[in-house]
């Protein structure tokens, strides 16, 4: 939190890494990571669980030194800071609130620490309390307030300290659907309104897209792709990102082959897909550039606004269909479990997720 | 046709047998189903047993203990007296010895339990939040085998480590050290020795439970680790060394031993106890001395219980 020793430099990205490793043990948790994070960036860090992405926050953080590589922040080398003073907070997965103080005391902690004068405490405080809407909660522990609002506390006592990057770990993980839902809009809006660069961790790849500026997408310690929400859904850059991003719906093997005339593994998105009773080929519905397959249909499911078909190809492997229901439908007009079905998409909706096998 | 009788009775036998144990491995599961139906039986089948033993063994002994404390002793026959009366109190309250011995027991328990507090703190963080695992495992084990050793093999062992040409002297004498001799400081450091694991294992415990990312967040927040120290870990630990107090301060109260072994002269209130149950047989007057430290102990709960360290732990 020492301002002097993390001096602004001009055009420097708010947060700069270079090469980060780290070993714990013979595992290596952290494999080699750059990254480049713009100032007031709404960054995510997507993967499933021991891909790296929370080292790589506790390395910014300061709570785990790298085994190699270094971390800029503000241009500013931090890499051998004490957490104490590095210009970040953190949102905790567990909130870590102190039990023993009130929502108050907790939200004043860090300007505790720096000696800001009371008043002015209390102040700042209060308007840090007002901006998550719990003003009339600062005299409560944080024993009795409810998930939600212990996430909220957790927030104001980061952001009252006007951190030039808030580290997020995993924040919304604990809240059930509808709350975690909320919480995504107001975060993300709390986030334009600040200027704050956030660098935030979740292995909910719709927080992700939902809220993100940028993601990167780990896996095994590395990062397999960075790109804008829009960018990284619509053409993803690897078999892996394919699947963890959005459904999974890869093709490869023969029916790649056979459908698109090159090997290769490719990406569909399954509401790129239609599905049709009749071979589209002897109807008017055919369109000039598409991709036709027909195949079974092995699952139906109804999922609300739209339904999910399973199809299984005749010439292998299966793909998923969502339509929406945009009409309701009756049981009678959806091709049900085993009908014969015809699945057509547009050639320019599917993405090569990985080099053509050589030779 | 004798052998298809005799498969017959086999069989028969064999059917009784089974239905007999049928019948046996039911029966649980009828008291089972029973105990199911009636919530308060099978509560107070369950916590009826210690009950009377805390109520009648335990509450019951101390009465007992304070009803005989308001008897007398007959001078001359040495039996006891059944006359309410508070003479043994006055004679506590108004003879300056017995108020020194009472004044000298709480502040060697207040020693004891100041120096155990400032010895296990530090063990107590090393081993939960430093330690690796199996360093921890070593520590907790080499916490707990003391308590396995015999009290008085312990006591003795400091009174020989105490003594003119001991340990303590000898190795003391490189740092210009010499030992303290029998005396009050020798009964400090022996009950403080006595009684750590009773301070260790609370604190220990405690901080245990304290997440690390609460530590995180203090530093996160910019503190240092001395502000961590006091704004954070000590007031989330505090229940765990009020815990481990009651331990080491009512031991203190209570013992004799110690002091006969290592205290030289000096006389705590279990010895005044121990003299009126054994050399003067005046099992009241030792009675009402023996209220002191109940009575000290209550005080001390309840000023415990004031700092609101009892709730919640």
């Amino acid at each position: 939190m020492n301002h002097a020793a993390t001096e602004m430099k001009e055009g420097a990205p708010a947060i700069a890494i270079r090469g980060l490793r780290k070993e714990f043990g013979s595992v290596t948790a952290v494999d080699g990571v750059d990254l480049d994070i713009a100032n007031g960036e709404f960054f995510s860090m997507l993967g499933p669980s021991g891909s790296g992405k929370t080292t790589v926050l506790r390395m910014v953080a300061g709570f785990e030194s790298p085994t190699a590589g270094t971390i800029q922040l503000g241009g500013t080398d931090v890499t051998k800071d004490p957490p104490f003073s590095r210009d970040v907070n953190t949102v905790f997965q567990d909130y870590a609130l102190f039990p023993h103080m009130s929502v108050t005391q907790n939200v004043e902690y860090g300007l505790r620490v720096k000696r800001v004068p009371r008043a002015e405490r209390r102040k700042r405080a209060q308007e840090a309390l007002e901006s998550v809407q719990l003003s009339q909660y600062g005299a409560r522990r944080p024993g009795q307030l409810s998930g939600g609002q212990r996430q909220r506390v957790a927030l104001a006592r980061a952001l009252v300290n006007r951190p030039r990057v808030l580290l997020l770990d995993e924040p919304l993980g604990a809240l059930d659907l509808k709350l975690r839902r909320e919480m995504q809009v107001e975060l993300k809006q709390l986030q334009r309104d600040l200027g704050i660069t956030f660098l935030f961790v979740t292995h909910d790849q719709e927080e992700a897209l939902t809220m993100s500026d940028r993601i990167a997408v780990f896996n095994n310690g590395r990062i397999e792709q960075v790109a804008t929400p829009r960018d990284l859904y619509e053409l993803p850059a690897t078999p892996f990102v394919a699947g963890f991003v959005g459904t999974s719906n890869v093709l490869d093997g023969e029916a790649a082959t056979a459908l698109l005339g090159e090997p290769g593994i490719f990406s569909v998105r399954p509401e790129k897909i239609q599905l049709h009773l009749d071979d589209p080929h002897l109807s008017d519905s055919a369109t000039p550039h598409a991709v036709t397959a027909a195949g079974v249909v092995r699952e139906v499911v109804y999922l609300g606004s739209a339904t999910q078909s399973i199809v299984d190809l005749d010439l292998g492997g299966s793909l998923i269909v969502l339509r929406q229901n945009q009409q309701s439908p009756s049981e009678g007009d959806v091709a049900g479990r085993g009908a014969r079905v015809h699945l057509s998409w547009l050639r320019e909706h599917t993405v090569s997720v990985a080099p053509q096998p050589v030779g | 046709m004798n052998q298809t009788n005799n498969a017959s009775e086999g069989t028969l036998v064999a059917r009784l047998l089974a239905a007999l144990r049928r019948f046996a491995a039911a029966l649980p599961n009828r008291a089972s189903a029973v105990l199911h139906r009636r919530p308060r039986l099978r509560l107070s089948l369950l916590i009826g047993p210690p009950m009377l033993w805390l109520g009648v063994a335990y509450l019951g002994a101390l009465g007992a203990l304070f009803i005989t404390s308001l008897w007398g002793q007959d001078p001359f026959t040495g039996t006891v007296v059944r006359e309410w009366n508070l003479d043994n109190f006055r004679l506590l309250w108004e003879s300056e010895v017995y108020r020194k011995i009472t004044f000298r027991t709480v502040g060697i328990a207040a020693g004891v339990t100041v120096i155990d507090i400032l010895i296990a703190f530090p063990v107590a963080l090393y081993m939960a939040k430093v330690a690796s695992p199996r360093m921890r495992n070593i520590l907790v084990i080499a916490v707990l085998t003391p308590l396995w050793a015999s009290y008085l093999v312990k006591a003795y062992a400091w009174r020989i480590m105490l003594s003119e040409d001991g340990v303590v002297s000898d190795l003391g004498g490189l740092l210009g050290i010499d030992t303290p001799g029998y005396g009050l400081a020798a009964v400090v450091i022996t009950l403080a020795y006595l009684w750590l694991p009773f301070m260790i294992l609370p604190i220990y415990a405690g901080l245990e439970r304290l997440p690390d990312s609460m530590l995180e967040a203090s530093m996160d927040l910019g503190a240092k680790t001395g502000h961590t120290m006091r704004r954070v870990v000590l007031p989330s630990v505090f229940p765990a060394v009020i815990a481990g107090s009651i331990f080491t301060f009512s031991l203190s109260l209570g013992d004799y031993i110690t002091v006969r072994i290592v205290g030289g002269a000096n006389q705590m209130l279990g010895n005044v106890v121990y003299d009126n149950v054994g050399a003067a047989n005046n099992l009241p007057f030792a009675a009402a001395v023996a209220t002191i430290p109940v009575v000290i102990m209550l005080v001390y709960l309840a000023a415990a219980r004031r700092t609101g360290a009892l709730e919640n732990v």
